[in-house]
Order: structure tokens, then C-alpha cells, then sequence
């Protein structure tokens, strides 16, 4: 293993978020907090307690997946994207590192970040709703494992993009639209029974319900399921990557 | 002298099909200087990525220092510094920080009075907090020579170093490189400019269209290569050549006060002595004598319309 050049890639990638502080941290520190405001007070106070949660608390965990998924997949996208497009990818390239010593490097900076962002958001919420998490240790575990998944998501999205275009297109189309039709302001049940069916096929469903069984003990979906079918996505990343890597990063010729 | 890069029928054809290298084969001594001299598009830079591992080759094999470049591409890869053709650099990186960074890439401990010193040598000292944006081109191009150096390498690749670099700063950058063949790094330089290659290259390996052409020293290439040119200058201007030099390759210059005999330096007779001795008797007096060697230029020029 060379140690030294994960830790060099991995303080580099850091490095970048602390440059761009605004951007990695204040910014979705913001917009959860619109929501928070908008969704939680506003809103929420009108709505009436969901299996006996607060409406406002009912959205923590929803949004914290959802800003967990997007800064992710955005973090790794752009870590591996940005020297691809500036043409420093050379120098990974040509060090005497192994695929797998880059990814580490990569996806393991880009999940710390949106840990980082995850966690700062949790303090956030905790300032506008009553905040208790009943299983905590499950709950960091869900939080990380989401992070890493993601992130080798992006990194795979930033491998196969050939522009700044097709790197947005990804989150853009599919994850945002995935993440708000996947109950993270609502519950399944409030559906209608066609929608809810349709629901089911939504993997980012089973994300944020297992997240909101590890806040309240309860969900609309068995925990193992949510668990097993994160994993499974995991997999699929694991794998995706190390084709694309063995043919070539997508970036040697 | 040993060899340290031993490249072996070495082919590249990239995913559109095009032919970029044909059955390369060569080898690089240890501590010398060679440089690779070719047009743009002749492979160069083809042939520096894949023993650098950032194009695979389609067959054939390369090793450094006996490590087998894909095999064992720890081994190969951490001996190779490469400078690359084009200012490939992280414009919002500071110049020590990106510096360190390649040294960790490649599996080095920290070593921050190395990169100082490494940086002082190469004048960039003065910069070291600046950001790579702020840098001019040259400065830019000393920013990559020291992250290529920073793991202190054994063989050091430059692909096209002095492109862009002014006159004065090519100059100091023949004389880096001087210095670092002097520390006992092995140099490959890749350009188009033939007096980069005369100046500093021991050895010379002409490439044109994927193919090797020729690799000699440099100073035998010229020699064996190398159409020379006797000047004559005369004392009193003739007016038209004498009847018994019409037969001598010869052109009157300069009003008639000078006289220019192209021969061959390969050959054994060159003709010189009997055309001294005509001259002689002719009546013709001599006031000055000088031969001019033809230049890399010339040579390559002519290497590379042969193999049209
Ligand atoms: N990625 C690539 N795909 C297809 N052709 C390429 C690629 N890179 C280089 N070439 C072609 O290979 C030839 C050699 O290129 P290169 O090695 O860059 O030459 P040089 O460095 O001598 O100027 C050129 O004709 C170039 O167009
Ligand atoms: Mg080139």
C-alpha cells in the first residue's frame, strides 16, 4: 500500500473544501435551514403529527439524505473531474499508485466532507426542532455507509463525464427529483395507492426510511430491507467503478 | 554503459485506429542525455506516456532499470519523473503545497527542505506562496521540473521543455538539466528544436511518423551525416571560375572575392587536395580558408524527407 499517496490525495481533496468553505459548508447549511424555516415552522405547524412525530422533526432525516446524497455524489464527481479537465490527472496517471489507492484517497475525502456537512446539519436542525435519535450508533452507521456509497457514485459519474454538462446531469435529473419523490417530506402512506406502488421502485425510498427508523423507530420499510438494499447499491458502485478503471479510468487511452 | 529504459518493439495504435508508434526499439544509457527529435505528431510524446503509464501500449514492452513498466509499475514508475508536454496544473494550487503533493503521490515521506532546496534551485523559491495562476508560462514550466524532482527520480523525462520558454530561459534550463545528468539522473528530452538537441544531447534519436529513424551521438551523427562546406576567400576578385575548376562542385560568392566547395565528410576522397593544387595553378591566391559543418537542421531535414 502506498500510504503516502492516499494521505496525499486525500489531504489534497480537503484541502480544496477548505478553499472553498462557502460553497463545501454554508451553503447547504442554508438551504436545509430554508427548509427547516419553511417546511418545519411554517408549514409544519399546520400539519399534524406523523406516528407521533412532529412534522418538522419528521423532515430531519429526509433532508439530511438528501443534502448527504447530492454534496456526495457533487464532492467525488468533481474531485476526480477537476484534474481530468485541467489535464493534472496526469501526475495520478503516472505515480506508482494503484486504482485502489486512489479511490481511497478520492471517495474517502469526498465522504468525510458530506459527513462533515452531514453532522453540521444535524446541529442545524437541532436549533429549530426537537431533535432525539433513538438508535445513534445505527444511525452513524447509515450516515457513513450512505456517504461512502454516494460518494463512489459520484466518482464514477466524474470518471465517465467529458464535460461539466454531463457531470450535473446526473444529480440534476435523476437524484434530485429521486430524493424529493422519496419521502423526505412525506410518508408513503399519504400517496396515492398507484404512487405508492410506484414508490417502492424508488431506491432512495428505502434510503431515507431507514434513516428515519434509526431517528423514530419507525418507518414505512422494514430497517434489514433498507439496510440490505444500500448495501446492494454499494455493490453495484464497487463494481461499476472497477470496470470502468480496468478499461482504462475512462481517462487512459 | 549500462542501460537503464530498454524499450522493445514498441507499437501504439489508439482507439481511432491510428498508427501512432511502428516497432519501436531502443535503449536508454544510464546518466546520459538523449533527446527525441522529431515533427509534431511524429509519437514523442506517445512514446513518453507509455513508459510513463499514462497511455498503454498495444504490444511490445519496456522496461526501466530491468522492472517491467506494467509488471511492476511501482518499482518503474517511482524511479520516472516526467515533466509533460502541456502546462497541466491546478491553477488555484499554491506553488510549495502542489510541490509536496506529487512527492506524496509518489510515496515519499515529507521532505520540506528538499522542496526548498529543489525550489531555490530552479529560482522559484520566491513563489513558493503564490498560487500557480499568478505564475508566468516559463515560471509555470519550473513549477512542473520541480514536482517532477521532487521524489527524487532516477530518469527524468522532459517532453518538449523549452516550448514557450524564452531564449534566455532555455538557456538556464539546458544548464538545469546539466546539472541534474551531474547528480546522476538519467535525461530524456523530447523536441522539435534541433539546436536544443546539438546543445545538450549526448545521443540523439530521430523519430518521424511513429518510426525510429536513426539514433547515434549526437556529435557522429552530424559528423557521419553532415555534407561540409569550404569557404575560400581570395585575395584578388576573379571574374568568372578558370577553365580548370569548371569541373569542381564550386560557387562564386561575395563579387567574386570568395569561393564555396560543398563535398561529403563520409567520403574518402573529398577532393580538397586537388582542388587546392588547380587552384594553385591557376594563379589564384588564397587569402582565407574555413569549413562549415552542417547543422542537426540539415540532417534531420534530410533524414525525414528520405523516409516520405
Ligand atoms: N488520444 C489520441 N487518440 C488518437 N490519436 C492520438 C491521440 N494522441 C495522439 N494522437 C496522434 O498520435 C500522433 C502522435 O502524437 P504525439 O505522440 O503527441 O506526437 P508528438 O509528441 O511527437 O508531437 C499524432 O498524429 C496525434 O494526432
Ligand atoms: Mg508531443
Amino acid at each position: 500500500m502506498n500510504y503516502y499517496a492516499i494521505r496525499a490525495i486525500y489531504l489534497h481533496e480537503m484541502d480544496r473544501m477548505r478553499r472553498t468553505i462557502g460553497q463545501s459548508i454554508l451553503s447547504p447549511v442554508i438551504s436545509t435551514s430554508l427548509y427547516f424555516i419553511v417546511f418545519g415552522s411554517v408549514i409544519g405547524s399546520m400539519i399534524p403529527e406523523l406516528n407521533g412525530v412532529s412534522y418538522g422533526s419528521f423532515i430531519v432525516p429526509g433532508l439530511l439524505m438528501l443534502t448527504l446524497l447530492t454534496q456526495s455524489i457533487s464532492n467525488s464527481a468533481f474531485g476526480i473531474f477537476f484534474p481530468k479537465f485541467t489535464g493534472s490527472i496526469y501526475e495520478v496517471l503516472a505515480a506508482p499508485i494503484s486504482s485502489l489507492e486512489v479511490i481511497i484517497g478520492f471517495v474517502g475525502a469526498s465522504a468525510t466532507k458530506s459527513l462533515i456537512v452531514g453532522i453540521i446539519i444535524l446541529i442545524t436542525a437541532s436549533f429549530f426542532v426537537e431533535l432525539k435519535i433513538q438508535y445513534p450508533i445505527l444511525m452513524l452507521f447509515l450516515l457513513i455507509l450512505t456517504c461512502l456509497t454516494f460518494s463512489l457514485f459520484g466518482f464514477l459519474i466524474g470518471l465517465l463525464s467529458n464535460n461539466f454538462e454531463q457531470l450535473q446531469v446526473v444529480p440534476l435529473i435523476i437524484i434530485t427529483p429521486l430524493v424529493f419523490l422519496g419521502g423526505s417530506l412525506y410518508t408513503i402512506e399519504m400517496l396515492p395507492e398507484f404512487w405508492q406502488k410506484v414508490s417502492y421502485f424508488n431506491p432512495v425510498v428505502y434510503l431515507i426510511n431507514g434513516m428515519r427508523w434509526s431517528f423514530y423507530g419507525s418507518s414505512d420499510i422494514n430497517i434489514f430491507i433498507s439496510i440490505i438494499s444500500l448495501v446492494i447499491f454499494l455493490i453495484t458502485c464497487i463494481v461499476g467503478v472497477a470496470i470502468v478503471i480496468s478499461k482504462g479510468y475512462g481517462i487512459k487511452n | 554503459m549500462q542501460n537503464i529504459v530498454s524499450i522493445k518493439n514498441l507499437t501504439k495504435i489508439y482507439d481511432n485506429d491510428f498508427q501512432a508508434l511502428r516497432d519501436i526499439s531502443l535503449d536508454i544509457k544510464k546518466n546520459e542525455i538523449i533527446a527525441l527529435l522529431g515533427p509534431n505528431g511524429a509519437g514523442k510524446t506517445t512514446l513518453i506516456s507509455i513508459i510513463c503509464g499514462i497511455v498503454i501500449p498495444t504490444s511490445g514492452s519496456v522496461t526501466v532499470d530491468e522492472f517491467d513498466i506494467i509488471k511492476d509499475y511501482r518499482e518503474t514508475r517511482s524511479q520516472i519523473g516526467l515533466v509533460p508536454q502541456e502546462l497541466s496544473l491546478e491553477q488555484f494550487e499554491y506553488v510549495f503545497n502542489n510541490v509536496s503533493y506529487t512527492r506524496g503521490l509518489y510515496g515519499k515521506a515529507p521532505n520540506p527542505s528538499l522542496i526548498k532546496k529543489i525550489l531555490k534551485d530552479l529560482s522559484l523559491w520566491d513563489k513558493r506562496n503564490s498560487r500557480i495562476n499568478e505564475l508566468s508560462g516559463g515560471m509555470k514550466r519550473r513549477v512542473l521540473i520541480a514536482k517532477a524532482l521532487s521524489h527524487e527520480p532516477s530518469v527524468l523525462f522532459l517532453d518538449e521543455p523549452s516550448a514557450g520558454v524564452d531564449v534566455e530561459l532555455r538557456q538556464e534550463m539546458w544548464e538545469t538539466i546539466k546539472d541534474l545528468r551531474k547528480s546522476g539522473v538519467t535525461v530524456i528530452l523530447t523536441t522539435h528544436y534541433i539546436e536544443e538537441a546539438e546543445a545538450i544531447a549526448d545521443r540523439v534519436a530521430v523519430i518521424n511518423k511513429g518510426e525510429l529513424l536513426v539514433v547515434d551521438n549526437t556529435s557522429d551523427l552530424v559528423q557521419s551525416m553532415g555534407q561540409k562546406t569550404l569557404l575560400i576567400d581570395l585575395h584578388d576578385a576573379i571574374e568568372s571560375l578558370p577553365l580548370n575548376l569548371k569541373n569542381y562542385n564550386l560557387t562564386v560568392l561575395n563579387d567574386g572575392l570568395s569561393l564555396s566547395y560543398n563535398y561529403d565528410s563520409k567520403s574518402k576522397q573529398t577532393g580538397i587536395t586537388s582542388l587546392l593544387q588547380d587552384m594553385k595553378e591557376a594563379g589564384l591566391r588564397l587569402k582565407d580558408i574555413k569549413t562549415e559543418q552542417s547543422s542537426l537542421e540539415n540532417i534531420f531535414v534530410e533524414l525525414v524527407r528520405e523516409n516520405k
